[in-house]
This record gives C-alpha cells, structure tokens and sequence, in this order.
C-alpha cells in the first residue's frame, strides 16, 4: 500500500463534528442523554419555548424577542438545549391538555432542584385551573407552615411556569405577588384567563373575607373552590379567618382545605 | 463494522427502533461523516448529507416491518441511502435541518504501527480531490479506499461488475497521484 492510499485510509477514519449524534436525534425525535430538546408553541398565554427530555418538560420560557432561550436554558440548567421544529404529538397533545386545565398527564423533569423546591412545586401542580390558594396553604399543605416566604422564593425560581401553575399561588392579603415568569400584570392576565376575576379575590381580601361558609352544609372554603361557588347567595357566608368560621360551627372543606382539620 | 455487529444492531432495531436507532447512529455516525466527507470534500456539505442519510434511514425504518429490518445489510444499506442522498442532492442552502459548524470533522488519532496522521488542513485537501474525481472513480474509490470494503463489496453496492469496479478504482487512484504529486512519495 503507497502513501496515497495509507491516506485515503485515514480520510476514512475521520470522526464525526462534535455534537452531530445529538442533532441527528433530535431531528428524528429522540432526546439523547445530556440534552434537551426544545421548541417553541403558540398558546393563549403567549408563545412559549418549552424544552422536554426523556424525564419529562425540564422548562418553559416566554419566548420574547431578542430573548436567547439556549443561553437562559445553559445557565440555569447546566445542560445544551437543541431547538426542534415540533415536540413529538404526544407531548403536545398533554402540553394541550395541561393548559386546558384537563387532568394533566405531564411529566416533568426536576432533577436540578432541591427537595424543598420540588415539594412546592408538585403542591402547586394540584391547584386545579379556576381556582387559587395562597402561599401559606402551599407552605401549611407540604407540613411547613412556617416557610411561607421559602415557598415565595421556590415558586418564583419556577423553571416550568405556566405548565405548572406558580400563577395560581397568590398572597393571603389578596395581592396577587410576584411572578417568575414576569410582572404581576400577566398573572393577573393569566388568571383571568383561566376564569379568575382578579379584582373581586382583592375586594373580599379588602373587606377582610378570606374564606366562604354555607350556611345548609356548614362548610367553608377558599373563596375559589369550586365548592363556594356553588352556594347560592342567600346561604354564603363571608368568613374573616379559621377561629370565626369553628366559632360559627363551620368546618373546612375536604376539597380545598383552607385550614388544618382539627 | 462487523457482519456480527450489524446483524446484532439490526435486531435491536427490529426490536426497539427508538433505541436501536440511537444505537445504530452512535456506531455509524463517524463512517457515514467519513464517506460524505470524501465524497463531498466539504465539511458542511458532508455533515449535511451524512444527517439527511440518518434521516431517511429512519423514515424507512418507519414503514418496514420487523421482519425486514432484520434482514438489513446495516452497512451496505445505509451507504446506499447515502450515495442516494448524494446523486439526488441539490445544492440548495435552504435544505438545512439544523445549523451546522462548517468545521472539519476531527481526524481518529489512534495511534497504529505506521501511524502518519494526516493534518486536518492535509485531510480536508485529500477529500477535495476525492470530490473532484469523476461520479465513477470517485464512489469506487471512496468505497474500496476510504471506507475500505473489498471489491467484491464495492461491486455490489455500486450494481457494477467487478472488473469495472477494479478498473475504475485503478484510474482514479491514479489521478490522485498526478494531481497530488503522491507518486514521488510512494513507500
């Protein structure tokens, strides 16, 4: 064998470009290890970039423009996001669902957070479309009541929103708070969407009614459990806090749980 | 690669696709990049065709039953998928599926007995004169000296007989030689 073909030889054992495995899975659909897949959907609330891998949605970001959704994914993640065309049509299919606010099958991958974090924001994920709990009741539901702010802090480092419903979290006071995905104008836009009224849930906090009673089933609620609002006008009962509602012979509700049952 | 090899990749394939696809990509990937580089002479072309290659093989694999993916020749298959995707290609940038680094795909440095490697500026040369070769020349000798197979193999592949094959390799060789000046250098 001349030289010639000795290099002929070694043209043949040239290696792939870094990264080309990867590229070529995910075009086909597949989500290598070490990599995230993302793409970006159009929804009511604003087209979204949402990256998946093989443990489930691992983010979702507003897709803004001039925003670099790879960059923001590396730094926070740790790990490469690689842009496809189209999430395969299961995965749309439950990202539909989920923003419909039907039984969410959603996976999430939430391996980049600490225990505490992934407590709160599995809580959250049972707070059903229609309806809001405050931060305190996310704290008091994980069995710690006293790490309201912490649970503040977790749902505002919400790597998911809108998939897994921070916006739905808002403060005893009525305010409605922060919002990780940005200002509390689009959490007021996006619970208006899902059928909040914003503004009443502000009224009732400023005439000091944080719960509702029946006065036929002697139960109180959360003012938007699904539960009060199903009590007719004449039988509601504006309750200021747990201690009025036991004086008055109430007892919470087993649905949305406004205090520890005792 | 192996007979052994591609019999086993191909039923993982028949078996599982998703995982046999991930597994058969990992094992051909730097082959396919090799020959489409050699056959193309440009990094970004090669990647390109070497993508649409894995593309199509998984389109394919789609639509065959499991009975037929097992009886796939992985290497003679996939190298016909590519020289198909390499006759059939235009030329036109909008194509792209993804972004690529026009980079040179980085050369194997595993060291053998009469290791000489080759610079990349050196390989990416050579591949530009393999591309330059006439459709013919250049896919006998791709395939018998870059990719290695025998005659026999390249025959079959290329549908021609082999003393055409051989014959064909032998004139593009060298025209290699008189255009690189390789025949001074010869061992």
């Amino acid at each position: 064998m001349d030289l010639l073909e000795k290099d002929l030889r070694d043209l043949g054992r040239v290696r792939a470009p870094e990264g080309f495995a990867d590229r070529v899975l995910v075009a086909v659909g597949i989500v290598p290890g070490g990599v995230d897949a993302y793409a970006e959907l159009e929804t009511p609330v604003g087209v979204l970039a949402v990256a998946w891998n093989a443990d489930g949605v691992s983010a979702v970001r507003l897709a803004r423009a001039g925003d670099d959704f790879e960059r923001w994914f590396g730094a926070r993640l740790g790990r490469r996001a690689v842009r496809v065309a189209r999430p395969p049509d299961r995965l749309v299919g439950q990202i539909e669902d989920a923003l419909a606010g039907r039984s969410p099958r959603l996976r999430f991958d939430l391996g980049g957070l600490s225990a505490f974090e992934r407590e709160v924001l599995r809580k959250t994920l049972e707070i059903p479309r229609g309806e809001v709990r405050p931060y305190a009741w996310v704290a008091r539901e994980i069995g710690r009541p006293r790490a309201v702010r912490a649970v503040g802090t977790a749902l505002g480092h919400n790597p998911i929103p809108v998939l897994i419903p921070c916006h739905r979290v808002v403060r005893s006071d009525g305010a409605l708070g922060e919002y990780s995905m940005g200002g509390t104008e689009l959490k007021r836009e996006m619970l208006s969407h899902e059928g909040v009224d914003a503004a009443w849930l502000e009224e009732l906090a400023a005439a000091g009614t944080r719960y509702v009673g029946s006065r036929t089933t002697h139960v109180f609620c959360l003012p938007t459990c699904r539960h009060a609002r199903r009590i007719q006008a004449h039988n509601r009962v504006p309750l200021r806090d747990e201690r009025e509602a036991a004086r008055a012979g109430f007892r919470p509700c087993s649905r949305c749980r406004p205090a520890l049952v005792s | 690669m192996t007979v052994e090899r591609d019999a086993e990749l191909a039923s993982r394939l028949a078996a599982d696709l998703t995982a046999g696809f991930e597994a058969m990509v990992l094992a051909y990937q730097h082959r396919l990049c090799a020959f489409a580089l050699a056959m193309s002479g440009e990094p970004a072309d090669a990647e390109e065709v070497a993508q649409d290659t894995f593309l199509r093989a998984h389109a394919a694999l789609r639509r065959y039953s499991a009975d037929r993916i097992r009886e796939l020749k992985l290497n003679a298959w996939l190298h016909q998928i590519a020289l198909n995707v390499f006759r059939n290609r235009v030329r036109r940038r909008s194509l792209r599926l993804v972004p690529m680094e026009p980079e040179l795909p980085v050369a194997d440095t595993t060291p053998g007995p009469e290791a000489r490697a080759l610079s990349r500026a050196a390989l990416r040369e050579l591949a530009n004169l393999v591309s330059g070769l006439p459709e013919q020349q250049r896919s006998a000798v791709v395939l018998r000296c870059v990719q290695g197979m025998t005659y026999a193999e390249v025959a079959a592949q290329l549908e021609q007989p082999e003393g055409t094959v051989k014959s064909n390799v032998h004139r593009g060789l060298q025209a290699l030689r008189r255009r690189a000046g390789w025949l001074s250098e010869v061992s």
